[in-house]
């Protein structure tokens, strides 16, 4: 099958080992990932989640200036 | 726990915000102007600077970086501060960013119709902006960093990882595609030539798609959505592998925009490849996004800002889809040039950018001012003008992209083209054109609609320049890793990390495509009769570029049958090789010119420059009369030689002292010739250095006629492929 890819790039030493490596690359990486996206913990996820709509201030909205900290 | 009181820098957000809308206003009235160029000449109002070449340049530009790109800081801005709890690390540097920024698109709008213009897509600023970018960039990045080191929320949520991807891959692809070496303060050589040009530059253009339009939205998606709708993201899950996948496969997809063209078949391939593989993370994207609206669709019945939400997702999961469907070749084959392209940019740009903007702009200017949106029924009546605007956009392009490519692809049973009249195919399209243009008339009245009303907005509410807020302090400087702790929850932690990271991995990309560009170089046939410029024809080309030619017509010729029946030979890597910049093109609104050397006389270029239908009735191109009033300059021809020289072009040592008499010697040339003809003109206007360039155009490789005397080897195109 590498045929199809490596003749055509020919100039370069070891060329033939991209294709290769770059699989390898792929593979792992998103082998990785996908490993670790469905052992994450519940409780993790909900609390990332929810990091967008946990952040409305704390005081109530005032119109007056406040002092910068 | 301690909590700590701070406030959050609003007055950044609404600057931004501000100049979004006023940018976006602008840029929309501007491609406005150039829709109704397309298809009503006159609307050129005879003048130079508000000529299509230099007016589609402008509303590119502004749309992307003025419209979008105050957007992106205005949403990463805003959402940046809450999202860690931090207010940003310095309004100063905020305040660098903003009037930084606002300069260079001032300098943009100065700059390209007055045509000083790189003609690289979307890159077209020159070189003295291109460092006002770099730094205005960094600061932001400064700041943004900044931010993040100095926050209350231990974790970074998934909007921030897309905010750092796009500040760290839009580094690396201006600073990568912006080499060039400057001639003066307003004109600058790309470094790279012919093939490469365009293989940087594609992989430029196609990830500021990427990267500027797509990657900070979807972080703004990931926030605004379950902002606005009160929910939670549908899978957080889903985000991680949508985020790592993107930007993972998406720097490699750049060369679907050459195919078949005379990049090596194996990069075209890459591209495609690639390109298909994105449909996965992208519409893993957009479901996530509509997802997270689950059980809330009631919402989305009386709450504006989610339809807009809705519509621009949806818009982004399909273009999305047709991206990877137009980089098939056999697909591509059709679309190519045609305007099927730019009714699949708009998708984007007036769906899913354009929409997000909207939604994100009717949510935040109320919080802001602290107060209600002044009228729902406004913001309702613009959804839906907006989106009546983005069919009447789309589908007559989708029409006419068809069309053309149909028709430029018809013979007649005897072997001749169906329509070897090139303008055939583009008078067949004006209604198009017009619909089209009423499309963008529905668009903009719909966005001045929301300016008037979020004017209104402001003015009933009052604003809150700091806004304060409590959190508690981040204990130690980085959590220890727990045991057994997973490697990406200990990344989640981290930005240092997360911006090497994501920067290894956008480089990987990068450079496998850009190594082998090195490699290309080797692998281009020389070909021995493919010559540089003369002076004279160097100044015509810089006249080419000046006034935008390449907007309109390709310089490319597909190994197609039609098109080697319309145009002649089709185009080889080997004759661009001393092309800085590559002027291959992207559209053709008028016919390819790679072969138009020596078709016609001068004369006929003569006359279909000063007014276009006295050569070719109805034509839809406008007159270009200042080149025949206005001298040509050649006080930079002797420094454009040497510059050229420098990058490699092969002009002998000391040529510089020798252009101005070849340049003249060869005008003169031109000016008998079109005397021969009747034409009286005087040979340092600009028109005859125009006439120079294109009577050189892909003449380099024409086999001469068989003569009894024997050929000497060089000088033919036999051998080139």
């Amino acid at each position: 099958m590498l045929k199809f890819i490596k003749h055509h790039m020919t100039a370069g030493e070891g060329i033939e080992a991209f294709p290769v490596v770059a699989f390898v690359i792929f593979f792992a990486f998103f082998s990785l990932m996908i490993v670790y996206v469905f052992t994450m913990q519940r409780k993790h996820v909900d609390a990332m989640s929810n990091i967008p709509l946990t952040d409305e201030p704390v005081e109530p909205r005032n119109t007056s200036k406040s002092p910068k900290p | 726990m301690k909590l700590e009181q701070f406030s959050y820098d609003n007055r950044i957000v609404r600057l931004f915000l501000t100049a979004t809308v006023v940018w976006g206003l602008v840029g929309m009235l501007v491609g406005l102007i150039a829709a109704l160029q397309i298809f009503i000449p006159e609307m050129n109002f005879g003048l130079p600077y508000t000529t299509f070449g230099r007016v589609r340049p402008l509303h590119t530009n502004a749309i992307i970086f003025a419209f979008v790109g105050n957007g992106i800081f205005a949403g990463v801005y805003y959402s940046l501060q809450r999202l860690l709890k931090a207010r940003m690390y310095s309004d100063i540097l905020s305040r660098i960013n903003f009037w930084g920024w606002q300069l260079i698109i001032l300098s943009a709008a100065i700059t390209l119709p007055l045509g000083l213009t790189t003609s690289k897509e979307y890159a077209e600023l020159e070189w003295p902006i291109d460092i006002a970018i770099a730094g205005i960039w960094v600061v932001f990045g400064w700041n943004m960093f900044a931010t993040i080191l100095k926050r209350r929320e231990r974790h970074l949520y998934v909007a921030i990882w897309f905010y750092i991807a796009t500040f760290v891959t839009v580094a690396v692809l201006h600073i990568f595609n912006s080499f060039e070496l400057p001639v003066h303060m307003f004109k600058s050589y790309s470094a790279y030539a012919g093939v490469q040009d365009a293989l940087v530059q594609w992989w430029y253009g196609h990830n500021a798609v990427a990267f500027f339009l797509t990657t900070p939205y979807l972080g703004l998606m990931y926030y605004f959505i379950p902002k606005v709708s009160g929910r939670p993201v549908y899978s957080y899950r889903l985000s991680i592998i949508h985020f790592w996948a993107l930007i993972f496969i998406y720097i490699w997809a750049g060369p679907h925009h050459l195919l078949y063209t005379a990049l090596p078949d194996w990069a075209q391939s890459l591209g495609t490849v690639f390109s298909l593989m994105l449909i996965a993370p992208s519409w893993g994207g957009m479901l996530n996004g509509l997802l997270t609206l689950r059980g809330a669709w009631d919402k989305v019945r009386d709450e504006p800002i989610l339809k807009f939400f809705v519509v621009a997702t949806t818009a982004y999961g399909m273009s999305t889809l047709e991206g990877p469907l137009l980089s098939l070749k056999n697909v591509n084959a059709i679309s190519h040039y045609t305007d099927w392209t730019i009714a699949h940019v708009h998708i984007g740009g007036l769906g899913w950018n354009g929409f997000l903007t909207f939604g994100m702009l009717y949510f935040l200017i109320p919080k802001l001012f602290n107060t209600k949106l002044y009228s729902k029924r406004m913001a309702n009546i613009h959804f839906w003008i907006g989106t009546l605007g983005i069919l009447f956009y789309a589908l007559p392009m989708y029409w006419a992209g068809f069309t053309q490519a149909m028709m430029w692809k018809q013979f007649r049973p005897e072997g001749l083209l169906l329509y070897p009249n090139f303008l055939e195919t583009v008078i067949q399209l004006k209604p198009m054109y017009a619909l089209r243009a009423f499309g963008g008339v529905l668009y903009l009245s719909g966005a001045i609609m929301m300016a008037v009303n979020l004017w209104k907005t402001a003015k009933q509410g009052s604003f809150i320049g700091d806004e304060t807020a409590e959190a508690p302090a981040l204990e130690g400087k980085a959590a220890p890793s727990k045991a057994g702790e997973n490697w990406h929850r200990w990344i989640e932690r981290r930005p240092t990390q997360m911006l090497v990271g994501s920067l290894i991995v956008i480089l990987i990309g990068g450079l496998v495509e850009i190594v082998p560009t090195l490699l290309v170089k080797e692998n281009i046939p020389t070909i021995t009769s493919v010559k540089p410029y003369t002076p004279l024809e160097l100044e015509g080309r810089d006249i080419y570029i000046r006034e935008g030619c390449n907007n309109c017509h390709s310089q490319m010729v597909r190994p197609f049958r039609d098109e080697v029946a319309r145009y002649g030979e089709y185009s080889k890597a080997g004759e661009f090789v001393y092309d800085h910049p590559f002027l291959w093109g992207s559209k053709r609104t008028g016919p390819d010119l790679h072969r138009v050397g020596n078709k016609y006389p001068d004369s006929w270029h003569y006359h279909h420059m000063y007014d276009p239908t006295s050569m070719s009735p109805r034509s839809l191109m406008p007159p270009y009369p200042w080149l025949f009033e206005d001298e040509l300059n050649t006080d930079h021809t002797a420094k454009k030689i040497g510059v050229m020289r420098t990058l490699g072009v092969p002009y002998e040592d000391g040529y510089e002292d020798q252009a101005i008499n070849d340049l003249w010697a060869q005008a003169r040339g031109i000016k008998d010739n079109l005397a021969g003809d009747g034409i009286e003109v005087n040979e340092n206007m600009e028109i005859v250095a125009l006439i120079a360039f294109l009577q050189r155009l892909g003449t380099d490789i024409s086999v001469p006629e068989i003569t009894e005397t024997p050929a000497t080897g060089s000088g033919t195109a036999a051998s080139n492929k």
